[in-house]
Formats: C-alpha cells, structure tokens, sequence
C-alpha cells in the first residue's frame, strides 16, 4: 500500500515536473539552446505568485493569469537582447549567456525578497482527502490538473496551430524552415516565451508545495536537465514520461529503502539507461555535427 | 617584378605571419611573470592579500587542468567538481587515517589526490565520453551530483553533512598563507608544463584534431575514445591536486562546497575569458578574473550584488570578446603585422609596377598607396586580414 501511495505522488508531483521540463525541453528542441536559467525562472514564477498572494491576496492559481504572460514577455525579451545576438559557437555559448543571466536573477531576487526560505501558503495548502487508505493532497491534484490542461494546450498549440507547424518546422531543419519564409527567429524568441511561462505555471506549484530560496534553482535545474535528458532532449512527449518516472522511482526508492537514496537511485538509473540508449527515450539518434 | 605578387585587388598574398607572438616576446613574458608570482607574497605580505593569490593559485590549477580536456578536446564539462571533491576528501582522510601531521606533510598528499583523482576518471570517463554535446555536459553534472549524494549519505566514511575537519598547520599567522602560495605555484607551473606538453604533442594533435571534427578524425585513424580518456584523466589529476591545496587551507571539507556545481561554472568563465583552447587561456583568466572577483565581493560587501556584477560582466566579455582575451590580443597583434608587411610590400610593389605598364598599374591599384611606408593601411583590407585566421 505504501508503494501504491508512493508511485500516485509520483504521478501527482511528475506533472508539474513535465510543465518545467517541457519548457527547456521545447526551448531546446527549437533552437538548440540549453536554458540554464530554467532553475531560475521556476523560482521567479513562484516568488511572482508569492508576492501577488502576500500582497494582493490573489490566489496563486489565479495569478497565473498575470504571472505566465508576463514571464513569457520576459522570455521574449530575453531571446533578443541576449540569445539572438551570439553570432558563433551558439550552443556553448547561449549555455554560458544563460548561466549569466540566472547569475543575475539570482541576485536581483535574494535583494528582493532576501534569502530567508519562504512559501506560499494558501488556506488550502494542508487539506487532503482520501480513497480507501490512499490520501490525495489537494494541491497536488489542483496541479497535477492544471499540468495537464496546459500541456493540452501546448500540444494543441504545437499540433493544430499555424505556429505550432512554423515551430516544428524550425525544430526539424532551421534553414528549411526559413527558406519556405519561416521567421525562426520570431519562432524561437516566442518558444523561449513559452518554455518560460510554463516555468512560471510550474514554479507557482513549487512555491506552494516546497520553501524555496534563490538558491534552490540549482538544484531545480540539475532535476530538469536529468528529466530531459532521460526523455530525450526536444522531446515533449519523452519529457512528460521522464518527469513522472523520475519522481516515481524517487518516492518508491524513499518508501522501500530510505528518502537519502531516492535522488541519488535516478541518477544512477539515467546514467545505465544512457549507456544503452546515448539520445534519451524519446530521443532522435543524434546527426553528425554539420 | 619583386618577389611579392600583387593581385588585381591590391591585397598582397601574405607571407606567412605566425599565429602567435615570437619566441623570445613569449619566453620573456613567461619569465617576467613568473618572477612576478614567486616575489608577490615578499611584495604583498598583507594575509588578507595573499589569501586572495592562494585561492588564485587553486583556480589557476584547477583552470588548467579543466582546459587540457575540455579547451582541447571541445567536450565542456561541468562536473569537475567531482575531482574537485574526491580531491579534497581523500586529502582530508588520508591526513585523519594514516595520521598525517599537519603542515608540509599535508602537501606530499597531493600527488596522491591527483593520483586517486585520475584513477577515477578512468571508469567515469568510460561512461560520459560515450555521448556528446549537450549530453555529455549534463552528465558530467549527473555524475558530480551522484557523488555529492554519496558524501552526503556515506556517513561512516565522510562523516555526510557534518563534514570532515582537517587541523591546521602551525605555522605562524603572518606567513600562514605562504606555504599553500608556493606550493599552489609549483602545481600551476606543473600543470602548465603538462598543457603545453599536449598542446605541442602529436598525441595532442589528435586531441584538437577531435575538438574541430571527431568524426573525421577517427576517419585518420584517431583512437577517438582513448584519446579523449587520456585527457580526462590527466585533467582529473590536476583538478583533484587543486582540491587537495584546498581542503587544508580551508580546514574543513563538506559534500556541498567540495562537490559544488558553482565550481566548474567559475572555472569555464575563466578559461573562457582567457580563451578556451589555449595554453594562456586559463592563466590569464584565472589571474585577472579571481582577484577582481574577490575584489568585488570585498568591495560590495554584498553577495547579491556581486552576482548581478559578476553576471553582467561574464555577459560583457563574452559579447566583446567572444573568442577570449588571448587569441583576441594575438589576432590584433596579427593584424597589425599584417598590415604593416602589406602596406611595405605595396610602397615596395607601387613603383616596380610603374615602370612596368601604367595603364595596368592605375587599375591594380585602387588604393592611395603611394603615401610613406608608415601610411596606415587601407582599412578595407583590415578584415580580410582575419578572415583567414583559424577559429580560436
């Protein structure tokens, strides 16, 4: 029964984990960028949420309203002052550029809202129900909902939408795609915005659920890059399974053996896994550079 | 007609112009800063000073050795930290177990952190070397991030987030930090030594021969994965040496600061600033990029702060000098001579063409160039001039 309880947080936790992860995986995919500052961005979404709920009392489910488009304008912002400017060696240097800019980030939130731990703590926050011995928090089941409405909204916008074409088109050959008149620019910064957004949507779940400071985007971002890379970089749908195994394989290792393993059991079980399979679950075998 | 062909542009085919400064600029240069580091503690005797070229020399060798791997062969790693870590953990319980005194003792650990640092390297290379790119990054940081988990779980070893106590030297306060300089110096010159051994080694070729095209290089016969794993190992060994300097200047080694993911990111920056793929690179990152940093962080007195400046002039440099101080300043100083050779061969060309036919002259030679040998160069043929350097 305790595994049982174990493997449905997984599943309850893995789909806001999917909303981070899909962000880089997307941002990835499109522009073959490495968003560094994911970590980051999570944490400015729920110290966003936090103000607003502080401040405004406005319900942090609510202030997703606010909060993803206004994380999705600083996404776009982002791409053109610094993404679109590298003119050689993108993919390492957009790396270092991003690590910079949560460098940054980093700074401008602990000035903010100094570094002590803090969370967003709604009336709701500790309410729970049951089915037969299983208990279901509340919040994880409102976030685990609100993850799948918004990945049903970014698999519609990827699948049935004129740019969700122009954005598959970019992702499977850029110079293609510019060719039939594609602006992949305008493409990848609105990517960039998107991959933010859904940081913002997630990161507001992670306030609610976790105290978090500036610092805790290190250890976000090493989760995310692991849960993309398991799924295969550019994967959407490789990234949706890797987040809920990964949290999966965390709570039932925690249950069966003991919680200081758990992390440390999906580390060692991507790095089997790559061995066999170097571009991930869902992963395109990786072309020749060139 | 003189020996230096002009061509109907004007732009006379250069002779061959080094990619880098002669000799003796380059032996002289070495020298002076060298002397410079031994006699900087008797310049700046100041504890608070030479704390700061301690921790200078950590990052000097650390930065060295991350680039003897990833400058050379282009795999960027951002999991030294693991050596880093091991480096520091086997000094700390080497020193506890087999009861080595503090003080100059200590140091004769070193080899043997960098030693258990490359035997190390070994298995783990074996297994991220297999995949690249992104890939390989994000699983130097897998791995760095599993073995923090084991010093933070193996307790009956490290003691977990209590962490591992190392006693201090007894050496007096005021010359306290003089030991670690010289010795932190000695393993810079080490590794340099080993860097430029690659650098100019036919096994080194293969090396740079796999960062520009792996494929085709193992096309030439290039045993690509032994190659690579010789680097990580020897890079590994320097990384774990830098460690090792560490845990018993700080005297006391956790999983979080010994195995810290901030680590490699302040090692890139500075290799990348020096110029990645370079012997100098990290040498000049490293001495100017540390101190400011520390300086920084002095003079804010404030972490946040510092981190937006740091970040804004990591943005900064790579923006300006994309390629990195060094091979930044060497294509400048090959631009010039460039320049110069062009600008002397065209008063030289000018007048031997003259005779020859002036109806061919007046088209060849677009330019004013008939002004003094010194006359500036016509700046259109600037640029030309680095279109043929080879990148970094």
């Amino acid at each position: 029964m305790l595994v049982l309880q174990a493997i449905i947080d997984g599943i309850l936790v893995g789909g806001f984990y999917a909303l981070m992860a899909g962000g880089l995986t997307l941002v990835f995919g499109v522009m073959e960028i490495v968003n560094f500052a994911q970590g980051i961005m999570v944490v400015l979404g729920a110290y966003l949420s936090y103000a607003l709920f502080t401040h405004l009392s406005i319900d942090p489910f609510l202030s997703l309203v606010i909060t993803m488009p206004g994380m999705f304008l600083i996404g776009i912002a982002v791409y053109w002052s610094m993404i679109r400017p590298i003119k050689q060696d993108r993919v390492i240097m957009s790396l270092l550029v991003m690590f910079a800019v949560g460098t940054i980030a980093e700074g401008i939130l602990d000035l903010v809202f100094t570094s002590n731990l803090v969370q967003i703590s709604t009336p709701y926050v500790n309410n729970s129900f049951t089915v037969g011995s299983l208990i279901f928090p509340d919040i994880y089941v409102y976030a685990f909902l609100m993850s799948v409405v918004l990945l049903a909204g970014v698999y519609y916008l990827l699948y049935r939408t004129r740019f969700g074409r122009s954005l598959r088109a970019s992702m499977q050959n850029p110079t293609a795609a510019r060719l039939v008149g594609i602006n992949t620019d305008w493409v990848s910064a609105y990517t960039l915005g998107i991959g933010v957004a859904m940081a913002a949507a997630g990161g507001m779940v992670f306030g609610l659920t976790n105290s978090f400071d500036a610092a805790s985007s290190y250890d976000l971002i090493s989760r995310l890059l692991a849960i993309v890379i398991f799924g295969g970089f550019g994967s959407l749908s490789g990234a949706l399974i890797a987040s809920v195994l990964m949290l999966v394989i965390q709570d039932v290792v925690a249950v069966v053996w003991s919680p200081t393993w758990g992390q440390t059991t999906f580390y060692v079980i991507l790095i089997l896994i790559l061995l066999v399979r170097p571009q991930g679950l869902l992963g395109r075998k990786a072309v020749r550079a060139q | 007609m003189t020996a230096i062909d002009v061509t109907p542009t004007g732009a006379a085919a250069p002779e061959h112009i080094p990619y880098e400064p002669p000799r003796q600029i380059r032996w002289t240069g070495t020298g002076l800063l060298l002397v410079f580091l031994a006699v900087f503690p008797l310049l700046f005797p100041n504890p608070a000073v030479t704390s700061i070229a301690v921790i200078t020399m950590i990052f000097l060798v650390a930065a060295i050795g991350w680039n003897i791997f990833s400058g050379y062969s282009g795999y960027i790693s951002i999991g030294h930290a693991a050596y880093y870590g091991i480096g520091q953990y086997t000094v700390a319980l080497l020193a506890m177990h087999a009861k080595v005194p503090a003080g100059w003792d200590t140091f004769g650990l070193l080899p043997v952190a960098g030693l258990v640092c490359a035997v190390a390297a070994v298995p783990i290379g074996y297994v991220v070397l297999r995949v690249r790119r992104h890939t390989f990054i994000i699983l130097t940081v897998a791995v760095m991030f599993i073995l923090q988990l084991l010093a933070f779980n193996l307790v009956s070893w490290t003691n977990g987030s209590g962490g591992l106590e190392m006693s201090f030297p007894t050496w007096q306060g005021s010359y306290f930090n003089e030991p670690f300089y010289y010795v932190g110096l000695v393993a810079a010159v080490v590794a340099c030594a080993a860097s430029w051994w690659v650098r100019r080694s036919k096994y080194g070729l293969g090396l740079l021969s796999i960062r520009d095209d792996e494929d085709r290089a193992r096309g030439l016969g290039i045993n690509a994965a032994r190659t690579k794993l010789i680097a990580y190992a020897i890079s590994a060994f320097f990384v774990g040496v830098a460690g090792g300097l560490y845990a018993p200047f700080i005297g006391s080694v956790y999983p979080q600061f010994g195995f810290d993911p901030t680590f490699d990111l302040a090692v890139a920056v500075l290799v990348f600033v020096g110029g990645i793929g370079t012997l100098s690179g990290p040498v000049i990152g490293a001495l100017l990029l540390i101190p400011l940093q520390q300086y920084f962080y002095l003079q804010f007195g404030n972490a946040n702060l510092y981190l937006i400046a740091y970040g804004v002039l990591f943005i900064l440099i790579l923006r300006l000098l994309p390629a990195g101080i060094a091979p930044s300043v060497t294509q400048l100083w090959r631009r010039v001579l460039v320049a110069r050779r062009r600008a002397a061969a065209r008063s030289r060309a000018v007048p031997a063409l003259a005779v020859q036919s002036s109806a061919v002259q007046s088209s060849a030679v677009q330019s004013p160039a008939a002004g003094p040998p010194e006359a500036p160069p016509a700046t259109a043929a600037v640029p030309q001039a680095g279109g043929d350097e080879v990148a970094r």
